[in-house]
């Protein structure tokens, strides 16, 4: 293919991108941008097979086997996509960022056995930027699955501490920079692969501190990574296209992940290193021998049909036991009988910001009644009744009054201030976040324990008898 | 490609990045990462340009591995993208819907 035409094309999916990032920005044209961004993949895809090459006499190598391989990718990366559960979609944005940033190592080390190869010598801006592709790409795949791990519950949520943790982080971060500057100035097998070794336990160690609850900041931070290794890719391969799409991402991922720590009220910093700072947790052993208020189905029943008001607050709980329809039901049952409700929706609830609007869309809860937390926070005074369903975290007035936990600084949804607090719970458990909350021990909070649909279908149907 | 015309692209890619993103609601935030992460399977083209150029069995099983990898990114990614965002819009329609079949 001629070259201009092939660079014209590539401006082109360039383009493309940007038209994604913008469209994805508004609810409107989202998904208009996420096809405009999969367009301009496949153009770009098909258009490297037909890329011109370096030098006359040069072949295509591998086409078939290439081929094969994209297939192959397909063959698990389209169903993957499809069957998971909306519940389960965050570790998987993880997986995929985490298998990027391997590509990325990989492509990285490829280039680096070309250059050390080579007849002629490499320019030291091309192995720097291969060098840093293969860390960074190696961190942002070793990380990811840390975080896939964690949302998973694979391995606890809590944030992982041990005795000099961050001398061990800082001695891995010298590590991996002593020999990255080994593997540019040696230009050898072995500095590399020490280097990735260490570039991949740093990513461990680096994402292991994080709580559960601050885990996507972590994602989008490590996404941003992953940009910026393509983008040092582009560099290498002298493609302007993998500069352009990388530097894109890098920055606007950087800008997500800004974006999301403020209204999650965490500072950036805080969230990855807030574990080494924060003092011991006491509390969750505090709490064993407190008497809570339980109440049966039918008391709930009664406190719901008598409230002019109820806002109902769903959480994760409520998408792991697939209740978003019973909740509906509920909420139109009240609805009938001329009560306001409403959903006070977090912006974190879930596992992700906006995850739970994704979740209840998927119940076709109607829009309106979705109201976001600081709409309805200034609502609850003259709400009779809350109905807390799986959540936890987000009501916990500890974000307020105790700093030094986990998720102080938060901001939440001030359910106290209702007249009536009910918590629909599997048992006392603490939640994500592992810290204990307060509010259980309230006087005007009554707990339903059980599974949050079992429970609500109960509470259902005490309230069509009465 | 001269380094001043990368470092030119570079920078003003920074710039465009940061602006299309800075005014973008929170119940937006997933799919947005989730998409931008997706773009970054881009590195498909890389895996793919030097999958094209290996010689060795070495190089050759290792763009290969990495030419899977950026495919599961970048499709996977735009496809569970499309589903988070084929909630959102479905629900206004299928309302209107319901409305005007009431109001017959």
């Amino acid at each position: 293919m001629n070259k201009n035409l092939y660079e014209l094309l590539g401006l082109l999916v360039s383009i493309c991108f940007i038209l994604a990032l913008k469209g994805l920005s508004a609810p409107k044209s989202a998904r208009r941008g996420n096809l405009i961004g999969a367009a301009g993949a496949t153009i770009a895809t098909v258009l490297v097979f037909f890329a011109p090459l370096a030098k006359a006499g040069d072949k295509h190598h591998n086409t078939l086997l290439i081929i094969g391989a994209i297939a192959f990718g397909v063959i698990v990366g389209v169903p993957a996509a499809r069957k998971i559960q909306m519940t389960q979609m965050p570790q998987l944005v993880a997986l995929f960022n985490g298998v990027g940033g391997g590509a990325a190592a990989l492509v990285a080390t490829v280039e680096y056995l070309n250059l050390s190869a080579g007849s002629e010598k490499p320019s030291a801006a091309a192995v720097v930027a291969t060098v840093f592709t293969v860390i960074i790409g190696c961190t942002s795949f070793s990380g990811s699955v840390i975080t896939f791990m964690k949302l998973q519950e694979l391995m606890t949520t809590r944030p992982v501490v041990f005795p000099g943790g961050r001398f061990v982080i800082a001695a891995t971060l010298a590590g991996v920079l002593g020999t990255g500057g080994w593997t540019i100035a040696a230009r050898g097998n072995t500095p590399l692969l020490v280097m990735g070794a260490l570039s991949l336990l740093f990513g461990v160690l680096f994402v292991l501190p994080v709580g559960g609850a601050d885990v996507p900041i972590v994602i989008s931070l490590l996404n941003a990574f992953t940009g910026l290794t393509v983008a040092a890719s582009g560099y290498v391969l002298q493609s302007t296209l993998l500069i352009v799409a990388g530097t894109l991402v890098g920055a606007s991922g950087t800008i997500l992940t800004r974006l999301m720590a403020d209204a999650m009220g965490r500072s950036l910093f805080g969230t990855l290193f807030g574990a080494f700072t924060a003092k011991p947790q006491e509390a969750g052993v505090a709490g064993e021998a407190r008497s809570v208020k339980s109440g049966s189905p039918d008391d709930v029943a009664i406190l719901l049909n008598y409230a002019q008001r109820v806002v109902i607050v769903p959480g994760f709980g409520l998408a792991v036991a697939q209740a978003q329809h019973t909740v509906r039901e509920l909420a139109d049952l009240l609805a009938s009988k001329g009560i306001d409700v409403a959903y006070g929706i977090h912006p974190v609830a879930g596992r992700m910001p906006g995850h739970m609007n994704v979740l209840l869309a998927e119940a076709n809860v109607p829009y309106e009644q979705l109201v976001e937390m600081d709409e309805v926070n200034p609502t609850f005074p003259q709400t009779d009744v809350v109905l807390v369903v799986g959540a936890n975290d987000v009501v916990n007035p500890a974000a307020k009054t105790t700093p030094g936990c986990p998720i102080y600084g938060m901001p939440i949804l001030d359910v106290s201030q209702a007249g009536n607090v009910i918590f629909l719970k599997r048992s006392m458990r603490p939640g994500f976040a592992g810290i204990e909350n307060e509010l259980l021990y309230d006087p005007k909070t009554t707990l339903l324990f059980g599974d949050a649909k079992d429970s609500l279908t109960k509470v259902v149907s005490a309230l069509k008898a009465l | 490609m001269t380094s001043m015309a990368i470092l030119t692209i570079f920078a003003l890619s920074i710039f465009v990045g940061f602006e299309v993103v800075s005014k973008v609601s929170t119940t937006l935030h997933t799919p947005l990462m989730s998409g931008a992460n997706a773009i970054h399977g881009i590195i498909l083209v890389g895996a793919i340009t030097v999958a094209d150029s290996a010689t060795s069995t070495l190089e050759t099983s290792l763009a290969i591995i990495a030419v899977i990898l950026a495919t599961i990114n970048m499709v996977g990614g735009f496809v569970v993208t499309d589903r988070m965002l084929e909630m959102f819009k479905g629900k206004p329609k299928v309302k209107k819907v319901v409305e005007e079949g009431a109001k017959k």
